[in-house]
């Protein structure tokens, strides 16, 4: 798959966590200012992250591997895609185990 | 600081957020646990095949195992590596996901979008109901409720 390499896995887990949005009425996209709200931080400090350590050279990103659009110099777009992805991969897991069985998460009444 | 050090610290951060910042308390919840396992399995299968074939590699003074000296692939399991991902990066994967779900439930429990609630599965009411009245019934108090109380 070459250059699409990591987006297509990135694709592969958008695709195996959004169908749960259907079929188990996760309600996550739905309730779309919430998830914004719960993403944004997460984004910033493991973008920031991500950028630091590729800078440094803690980690390396094959250029074969991603389409070569890169931000900020350092960052393949890829990167970016996978701090939105995999966040709203994991809330749609949450709200699916919910879903299924019905256990308390603790947002069941609203604690200002 | 290194990677395992930096990952160390992120969870512990995450955790202490979930705990005493944010007090959404998932750490200590079923449903949370349930979940993590979802995704650290597809995390072990999406991250496990981007290392493997070398996608992503690693500093080895940045984390705890070191590449063979060949400068062939990196190990399935040893030198630190679980299913070819450093440990490290289920330390960076568990902080993201836990960050991420505490955050949705600190807003949802603000009165963000709170509801409508999760579920029921679409096999339980509606059209692929086997049994459609008593299921519609019994799940809907969970998706009615304060409305979009959103601001």
């Amino acid at each position: 798959m070459g250059r699409f390499t990591y987006f297509a896995v990135l694709a592969f887990i958008f695709v195996g966590s959004a169908w749960l949005e259907i079929a188990l009425r996760t309600r996550v996209f739905r309730r779309w200012k919430r998830l914004l709200l719960a993403l944004a931080v997460p984004f910033m400090v493991f973008v920031a992250w991500d950028v630091w350590a590729l800078a440094t050279g803690h980690w390396s990103i094959d250029p074969e591997r991603t389409v070569g659009l890169d931000l900020f110099g350092v960052i393949p777009i890829e990167e970016i895609v996978f701090f939105i992805v995999v966040p709203t991969a994991s809330i749609l897991s949450l709200e699916a185990v919910r879903s299924v069985r019905g256990w308390p998460l603790g947002d069941e009444e609203i604690t200002p | 600081m290194t990677y395992t050090q930096l990952g160390f610290l992120m969870v512990v951060g995450a955790v202490l957020i979930d705990l005493l910042v944010l007090r959404t308390r998932l750490v200590t919840r079923k449903g949370f646990w349930v979940a993590y396992a979802i995704v650290l399995f597809f995390q072990l299968l999406t991250n496990g095949i981007l290392t493997g074939i070398g996608a992503f590699r690693y500093a080895d003074d940045a984390i705890v195992g070191q590449m063979p000296a060949d400068g062939g692939p990196p190990p399935m399991f040893g030198e630190g590596r679980v299913v070819f991902q450093p440990f490290e990066d289920l330390m960076m994967g568990f902080s993201l996901c836990l960050l991420a779900m505490a955050l949705w439930i600190f807003w949802g429990r603000r009165g963000v979008q709170r509801t409508p609630m999760a579920g029921p599965p679409i096999w339980r009411s509606g059209r692929w109901a086997r049994t459609p009245a008593p299921g519609a019934a019994s799940a809907e108090p969970r998706g009615a409720g304060d409305g979009d109380a959103s601001t």
